[in-house]
């Protein structure tokens, strides 16, 4: 396994959230039960951050907020915006958010109509969508997939035709809900790599902890719907209290 | 064998333009009328329901019980859709299965579509949607035994139409086309009933909140009960009348231009058609008819052994 | 399970192929409606709409029996049209005594009975290369074309993608029923037909509910990518002078044989 980031080479920027800033984000499903309790997290330019912690701890809860599908109380920032009802539309062109099922994600049944999905309801010309069809593709390594059926397409395949249907409405910030689940070794890693080379801010809710290891400088741990921990990856891995208290193993 | 055509699928070749075309209009009145009143309802979240319901009962169709013989129970799901999406989005997810079913598999023709809609969409959502809330706030028994039989009827009216069009077009004999059709459908309409039933009382026990007292108004209701209840009325009262009666319904499709003056007696009874010793009454043409489903059973039985050997 | 079974579209490079879908649903319904119009007996009509289809099939380089071997699936449908063989009034030609009954084939109901065969055969061979030669979303972007609401489009378009998740979701429930199936040497396995009518009922019920909750993940997909009620699509096809000239040309072979077949 290669180490991607040594100790103490690499340093917390120093961050106030001008990509994504939460501040004590509560909310509570219709039921009753409390999934996120005062959550708080900010996310700049370029940061990769991996959101790991127990099922249950909150963190697809929170993922939903980010782009306005739930609404809790609380602040959630997108770029500066404070997210309300009218500019919904504006901040989910700017959060990409990725579910854990392609079979969710991918929709439509062709590829082309499902990365098109998105640049067509932000309401770009036709010329436009397609150019944004094609670069989305071309950035997931998938350009010769643009007329393949969905339903034709292995695991790996679909997880990242998954991630050009929100890179082909260009997010700032891309949120991905466990992205390397289910996935065959081969499969994992060429996703790894193309983590890897994305040039944009991510927000990576994972349980593939070797994956966090390899690819994010930073960790955010949640458990029972808050941040129990927000630092250096390489720190976090270190501190095995805080790793058995929240159900998490060193890779 | 993975998809097993349903006996109710009509292909091309076996309706008359003219019924085809009248079971197109019927068809597109009614699916119109769906389409403007879900627009009206139903929210956006509505689509993508509806959309994988559709897959939903088309894959529920796969699911099968032995019952014997070699035969098994199987779900057209007509009735289900209504009662779980609501009338007019069951129609129209019903619609969606049927030219599925049609463009993809050949099963059911495209000229005939709209008959096969109207009989096995259409009319079985009216039924089973309006047979169910004519029990609202009924104890959960009672609900899901007029749940049962409304699965039923639903399946035999969607053979007594099938039948009838099929007569209408010269196709078959009117004497032995309700009772074949009846009697194969009254045991398909055994398996739908069972299934439609276990299904919803699970979904009841599991998830009370989805299966609600629907989003119609007291009045809309009011008619939907009137609707399914008609209709319902309707087979069990046209089918023994059509088998035992059927020079009267001749006469009123020849009234409504059905059948030309050129067939003058297009489907005379030949003498020697009927039971020798009962001679030529109801009860002897009931009797032929249920020869004539044993007969066509079994042929049906030894067909589809012989495509599963193949396949 | 494997989608080869449920898909009925043939990757090849041929005319039929590159022809615009809508150019191919409007000849195919044409011809079969064409069918329904022939009179019993245009045995000359019948044979030169055989040689049409054959001819698309030809077209297709899918090999000139390709839809003849599929086209048996409408047989058995033909039982419910053996009474006309007896019932028509005619010149009798042959009586046959089956169980109870004196049977009598007429000559008019055999030329019907046949009619009503050859008309099924034709329409169904059409049909099916309707569907061998398009693309399923294709024939969808059609019927989009041809003034099908788009309510009913979209629900199309969403069981056609989601056919192949919930049907694999079907066989694997199946497959679990089967596998604990077991039995006792001596006893029989499973209850009554009750028993397992409710077993049955229950995988549904099972299937419904998981269905009704990936509908909600598909929605939370949907507008977490903009959408808000209302669904644009991008129609990829375009009508060439060649459609134009197919659809001429199909059409007035159509005619001509409604012609022959009242000569």
């Amino acid at each position: 396994m290669p180490v991607t980031h040594l100790k103490n080479t690499f340093v917390m920027p120093e961050c106030d959230g001008d990509i994504l800033y939460v501040n004590e984000l509560h909310f509570a499903y219709p039921d009753g039960h409390a999934a996120l309790n005062g959550v708080s997290l900010k996310l700049c330019e370029g940061d990769k951050v991996a959101l790991v912690g127990p099922n249950g701890a909150g963190k697809s809860t929170l993922m939903l907020h980010l782009n306005g599908i739930l609404r809790g109380r609380g602040d959630v920032e997108i770029a500066g915006m404070r997210l309300t009802r009218d500019n919904l539309p504006v901040v989910r062109s700017m959060v990409g958010l990725v579910f854990q099922s392609p079979d969710d994600q991918l929709f439509s049944p062709t590829v082309f109509e499902d990365v098109a999905f998105g640049p067509l309801h932000m309401g770009l010309p036709e010329d436009e969508v397609r150019a944004r069809v094609d670069a989305a593709l071309e950035a997931v390594r998938m350009s010769g997939y643009r007329d393949r059926l969905s339903h034709h397409l292995s695991v790996g395949e679909k997880k990242r035709i998954a991630i050009a249907t929100v890179l082909s409405m260009q997010p700032s910030l891309l949120v991905l809900d466990e992205p390397s689940a289910g996935l065959d070794p081969r499969a994992r890693r060429t996703l790894i790599n193309l983590l890897r080379e994305l040039p944009i801010t991510m927000l990576v809710s994972t349980h593939d902890m070797a994956m966090v290891k390899e690819l994010f400088p930073r960790t955010v741990v949640m458990d029972e719907g808050r941040v129990v921990a927000d630092g250096l990856t390489y720190e976090i891995l270190e501190d095995e209290s805080l790793l058995t208290a929240h159900g998490l193993e060193k890779p | 064998m993975l998809y097993t055509p349903a006996p109710l699928h009509i292909p091309d070749g076996f309706l008359s333009i003219l019924v085809s075309v009248v079971c197109w209009a019927i068809t597109i009145i009614v699916i119109g009328f769906a389409i403007s009143k879900t627009n009206k309802a139903l929210g956006e979240k509505q689509i993508p329901l509806m959309g994988v319901m559709a897959a939903f009962i088309f894959a529920a169709q796969m699911i099968n019980f032995p019952v014997a013989g070699g035969t098994s129970g199987h779900l057209l799901g007509g009735a289900l859709a209504a009662i779980v999406l609501g009338p007019w989005a069951g129609m129209l997810v019903m619609t969606a299965v049927i030219a599925v079913q049609a463009l993809l598999f050949q099963d059911g023709g495209l000229l005939v579509m709209g008959a096969n809609i109207l009989n096995m969409g259409l009319v079985t959502a009216a039924i089973g949607y309006g047979l169910y809330r004519s029990v609202a706030g009924q104890s959960k028994t009672v609900k899901l035994t007029v749940v049962g039989i409304a699965a039923w009827l639903s399946v035999m009216a969607g053979a007594l139409l099938t039948s009838l069009q099929l007569w209408l077009s010269g196709t078959s004999q009117l004497e032995i086309v309700i009772p074949a059709m009846l009697g194969v459908h009254a045991l398909i309409g055994l398996g739908e009933a069972l299934i439609t039933v276990f299904a919803l009382a699970f979904i009841i026990q599991t998830r009370p909140d989805l299966i609600g007292e629907g989003s119609e108004s007291a009045k809309a209701s009011r008619n939907w009960v009137f609707a399914g209840g008609i209709v319902s009325l309707l087979v069990v009262l046209l089918s023994p009348l059509a088998s035992a009666d059927p020079d009267g319904l001749e006469r009123v499709a020849k009234d409504l231009g059905f059948l030309s003056v050129g067939q003058d007696a297009p489907y005379q009874v030949i003498p020697d058609y009927t039971v020798p010793f009962l001679g030529e009454t109801a009860l002897s043409t009931i009797l032929a008819g249920v020869v004539g489903i044993l007969v066509v059973g079994v042929i049906i039985v030894l067909i589809a052994r012989g495509m599963k050997a193949k396949s | 399970m494997h989608f080869d079974a449920f898909d009925r579209y043939h990757e090849k490079e041929s005319f039929l192929h590159r022809l615009d879908p809508r150019v191919k649903v409007l000849v195919t319904v044409i011809f079969i409606v064409s069918n329904a119009l022939l009179p019993d007996g245009a045995w000359i009509a019948f044979l030169f709409a055989w040689l049409f289809v054959l001819a698309a099939n030809l077209f297709s380089q899918l090999g000139i029996g390709y839809s003849l071997k599929r086209s048996i699936i409408a047989l058995p449908f033909a039982l419910i049209a053996i009474t006309v063989l007896f019932s028509m009034p005619g010149k009798p030609l042959s009586t046959f005594h089956f169980l109870m009954w004196n049977l009598t084939i007429t000559d008019a109901g055999l030329l019907r009975f046949v009619s009503i065969l050859i008309r099924a055969w034709l329409s169904v061979q059409m049909a099916i290369l309707l569907v061998a030669v398009t693309r399923f979303p294709d024939l969808i972007h059609a019927l989009e074309h041809l003034r099908v609401p788009a309510i009913l489009t979209t629900i199309i378009a969403f069981l056609y993608r989601y056919l192949f998740v919930l049907t694999d979701e079907v066989f694997r429930l199946l497959r679990a029923r089967e596998s604990r199936s077991a039995a006792v040497p001596g006893s029989r396995s499973g209850g009554g037909v009750l028993w397992r009518a409710k077993v049955a009922g229950n995988m549904a019920g099972q299937l419904f509910l998981r269905s009704y909750e990936r509908s909600d993940r598909i929605y939370n997909a949907m507008i977490a990518r903009g959408y808000a009620g209302h669904l644009y699509t991008l129609n990829p096809h375009e009508m060439k002078s060649g459609d134009y000239f197919t659809t001429a040309f199909a059409v007035a072979v159509i005619f001509i044989l409604q012609i022959l077949g009242r000569l």
